[in-house]
């Protein structure tokens, strides 16, 4: 299939009073996965139903394959979209829906024929070409879905929260699938979804939108790494957020948080001054007072408030001065970990500081 | 995206969505409003402008002072009111039990509403009018036993009795279904949190259950109101004179088309209409009814003890029996030879089915083609609007509806007053036919009168189709017109057709703009036909075989796509549970 290039330029939409989305300035790259990832009401549906030409911005641009199809409607755009309800014609069989898009393009009766199977093999439901969507199953219908979308081979592939329907286990299933044949179609697609394990597991890169504004365009790991502001630290992942200054002191620049004591932060970075620092839970280690701490560390005194036992680790809410900081420690088999109550040293690594504009 | 965000930002993207509309779109609501104006505004007003003004066109309340100067008049004003109002309270003590019994305990209902629910349907009052006068009347069957055995005599047949009786058996359906809808839509949590804090038994069903359905029963008594309000024929068949509707047709066809009492009849009854609907929504209004939107499960029901399953049954067997009583005297009346003084016939014969079909085939013709229009034409204007109401933003579209949906408060008798004076000075383009004994023209006054219901049927089938649905379709190349021929009008099917076939059979059996505008026997519909025979004592028996014939067909009708419509169910599961 064809790869071709999205670009968004200065993109403004606005619901009546209500601003959707501004400012949007966007470059995909031919045969990216792409996730749009938000919160609810964050615009990142309508920026997809722009591409499909059924939300239509007040101001801006929309290149595909660089042209402009601000002007063309979306039954001539050729860019395929399954929905997050999957929208599968309950009046058609499987292979009448497959076939619809090939049909209303004209194609000869073998042309259709041999397209909608193929399309159906893609997906592996051959054999129930026959039935109605209503007796399949929800990951059925959502590779039916995928199949119709598929058959016109589309410029571009759009999916609106694709595994928001399925159960848990399927979702995982589904989204290997989805990435391996994304990967052998080499499409260009853009999925939406508010799941940030979902879209940092397959996206090839994610854009982070928030009240109608790209706030971070990343690979996953930039984005859990070097969240640019507040919002995408909170959003992507779980984090402790601290606020404070920055301080010199023994000739370097230390972190002051409010209530909470001294941390060393990553090499001279940063300027002098009010400063807000993000430490992912598993960067925190816990020790018991008495041990030989790690001297690369800052190391505080905590108190164990809770604890949470997840399995793989344990997660602890350790107050530390009036601070609760969120901390998770590998768990092992015999190691019974802290109770509440417990007096700690918590050990955190500069490295492991991000800091965030303030 | 949690649920109340998902559905928040999607009416978002509708209101984008349905942001535009075509040249297309235009064209057709202008074509629908010109028929709705020429078809329903204009005749209205005209009876309205007639009612006020003088022959010279100034404005004048005189007449409405000659009409309350009439005794005559006056008496059918208040008859009129009483006989709505009478028949409500009746359809109401015919109801309201077999509400309560079917909501509160377990026993098999559904088979007996549905049973109830289409009796009305398929046969109006007037039909079986003259059975009920044999069944029920002074020297009817049960006066007969009841004389017999008691020596005593029960005035149900005497005067506004009569129209009383007939019509609440006939309608009271339609406050048990929706009474019971209403219902079946509670939370069981309302009822349980009552149980809770101490209610139970009957004070729970009168404190709690029942004001929660009370939208359910003022739709249905307004309902009933307004079929009776408008009912000209069962009167008219029960010798009943002194009633408005009566009067108007009357003072119409008996003084003539300039007579203005007939007019201030008219606007009367109108405005009476229209006051009965605007009351059954005053009263509810300022009240919420959050709970209606059902999250669990329904009213809990139980188990019928025995001396409960005993009255419940009885009271449904006694119902029952009364409801099949003009059905059963019409089935005796059309096979009888003579039926007078007697319980049951005396003598039987098959001559009134010969004569009716050696005579009056042709009306079951007449029927077909009038119905087959006004049905295909209320279903083709009724999607129409469902589509520009939900899928576009054109101006005027809330209009459109609000129009076409406003014919439920126009008597028939109203429209057809209208229609004869306001086509009166027209003649068929390239025929030298006047207009108003034109056979076309009874078929659009039935368009009009039916289009409200087609019309729901339609905007609730599209309401269920997702947009998303459409969305497909396009992404996919389907442009504007063959997304709506491939993806709407398919989904839309069920509704559509159920819509046709309510149009068709409710239209089979109008008789109150009938009886205006059927100029010519060979015109006549079954309604009318039915009618004319049972206008005398001779004619009874015909008028029942035709009775019978066209119950037949219209239940048969009801049965077959009462089928199709459920079959079809099974395909569009999937789409429902997606919503």
């Amino acid at each position: 299939m064809a790869r071709v290039r999205v670009e968004f330029h200065d993109i403004a939409l606005a619901f009546g009073r209500t601003q959707v989305l501004r400012d949007i300035d966007l470059v995909i790259e031919p045969g990216e996965f792409f996730a749009l990832l938000g919160p609810s009401g964050s615009g990142k549906s309508t920026l997809l139903r722009v591409i499909a030409g059924f939300a239509f911005p007040q101001s801006g641009r929309v290149l595909v394959d660089g042209q402009d199809i601000s002007r063309i409607p979306p039954w001539e755009r050729n860019i395929g979209m399954v929905f997050q309800n999957y929208a599968l014609w309950p009046h058609m069989t499987v292979w009448q829906n497959v076939a619809f898009g090939l049909e209303e393009r004209k194609l000869s009766r073998a042309e259709i024929e041999r397209r909608t199977a193929d399309a159906l093999d893609l997906v592996g439901l051959r054999g129930l070409a026959a039935r109605r969507p209503s007796q399949l199953s929800g990951g059925q219908q959502q590779r039916i879905a995928l199949a119709r979308t598929i058959a016109i081979e589309p410029k571009v592939l759009l999916l609106d929260e694709p595994l928001s329907n399925l159960d848990a286990k399927l979702r995982i299933h589904m989204r290997t699938e989805l990435l391996a044949l994304q990967r052998k179609l080499g499409v260009t697609t853009i999925f939406v979804t508010h799941d940030q394990e979902e879209a940092l597991s397959i996206a090839d890169r994610v854009a982070v939108l928030d009240q109608g504004v790209i706030q971070q365009v990343g690979t996953p790991l930039e984005l859990y790494d070097s969240p640019a502001n507040h919002f995408i630290a909170t959003f992507v992942g779980t984090i402790n957020l601290l606020r404070g200054s920055l301080e010199t002191a023994d000739g370097g620049t230390v972190f002051r948080g409010e209530t909470l004591g001294t941390i060393g932060i990553p090499s001279a970075e940063a300027s002098i001054g009010p400063a807000e620092i993000a430490i992912r839970p598993h960067a925190i280690q816990l020790a018991a007072p008495g041990k030989a701490p790690d001297g690369a560390r800052s190391w505080l005194d905590g108190t164990v408030t809770d604890r949470e036992f997840l399995g793989e680790f344990v997660r602890y809410s350790v107050k530390v001065g009036t601070t609760e900081l969120v901390v998770d420690q590998p768990h092992y088999m015999g190691e019974p970990g802290f109770a509440p109550g417990a007096r700690v040293k918590v050990g955190i690594n500069p490295a492991q500081v991000k800091l965030l504009r303030a | 995206m949690g649920r109340g965000g998902a559905a928040l930002a999607h009416s978002g993207i509708a209101r984008a969505m349905t942001g535009r509309f075509t040249f297309v779109h235009a064209a057709i609501a202008l074509l629908i409003a010109l028929f709705l104006l020429v078809f329903l505004a204009i005749p209205v007003f005209t009876v309205i402008y007639v009612a006020f003004t003088n022959a010279d066109g100034s404005l004048t309340l005189s007449h409405f002072q000659s009409f309350f100067h009439l005794t005559l008049m006056r008496e059918s004003f208040y008859n009129s009111l009483v006989v709505g109002g009478m028949s409500v309270a009746v359809s109401s003590v015919f109801a309201l039990p077999l509400a309560y019994f079917i909501s509160r305990f377990q026993f098999r209902g559904a088979i007996l509403i549905q049973t109830l629910g289409v009796l009305p349907l398929i046969m109006p009052p007037f039909v079986g009018a003259t059975a009920m006068q044999l069944l029920f009347g002074r020297s009817g069957s049960l006066n007969l036993i009841l004389g017999d055995w008691f020596g005593i005599n029960l005035p149900i047949m005497e005067g506004l009795n009569a129209v009383i009786w007939v019509e609440a058996l006939h309608y009271f359906p339609f406050i048990l279904l929706n009474l019971t809808v209403a219902l079946n839509n509670i939370d069981r949590a309302m009822e349980e949190s009552a149980q809770n804090l101490g209610a139970s038994g009957f004070r729970l069903f009168r404190r709690i259950v029942f004001p929660l359905a009370m939208p359910g029963y003022m739709a249905g008594a307004a309902l009933v109101f307004l079929k009776v309000f408008d009912d000209v024929a069962t009167p008219l068949v029960l010798n009943v004179t002194n009633i408005l509707a009566a009067q108007a047709y009357l003072r119409i066809t008996s003084i003539g088309i300039d007579d203005p009492i007939g007019y201030v009849a008219s606007v009367i009854m109108v405005a009476a209409s229209v006051f009965a609907l605007w009351g059954s929504t005053l009263v509810m209004r300022g009240k919420e009814y959050a709970t209606l939107q059902r999250g669990g499960s329904t009213l809990a029901t139980q188990r019928l003890k025995p001396w409960q399953a005993a009255i419940a049954y009885g009271w449904i067997v006694f119902v029952l029996l009364l409801v099949l009583s003009p059905h059963i005297g019409l089935l005796l009346l059309s096979f009888s030879r003579i039926w007078s003084f007697t319980v049951i016939p005396e003598a039987y014969t098959l001559q009134n089915y010969v004569t009716v079909f050696r005579e009056s085939s042709f009306m079951l013709w007449n029927s077909a083609l009038y119905c087959g229009i006004a049905a295909g034409l209320d279903v083709l204007i009724g999607t129409a609007i469902a589509y520009l109401m939900l899928r576009t933003r054109l101006p005027g579209r809330q209009t459109l509806d609000f129009i076409a949906t406003s014919a439920v408060a126009i008597p028939g008798v109203v429209l057809g007053i209208g229609f004869l004076r306001t086509f009166r000075d027209f003649s068929v383009p390239l025929a030298d036919v006047p207009l108003v004994s034109f056979w076309l023209i009874i078929a659009f006054a039935y368009t009009v009168r039916r289009l409200p219901y087609a019309l729901r049927s339609c905007v609730a089938s599209l309401q269920q189709v997702h947009v998303s649905m459409e969305e497909a379709a396009q992404t996919l190349g389907a442009g504007g017109r063959r997304t709506v021929t491939r993806i709407v009008v398919p989904l839309m099917a069920g509704g559509i057709l159920a819509g046709f076939v309510t149009s068709f059979l409710t239209a089979a059996v109008e008789l109150s703009a009938t009886i205006m505008l059927v100029s010519a026997t060979s015109d006549a519909p079954v309604s009318y036909g039915i009618y004319l025979y049972m206008q005398s004592i001779a004619g009874r028996g015909p008028g029942a075989a035709l009775g019978v014939i066209a119950v037949t067909l219209v239940a048969l009708g009801t049965y077959v796509s009462y089928r199709v419509l459920h079959s079809r169910n099974l395909r569009f599961e999937a789409h429902q549970a997606m919503k």
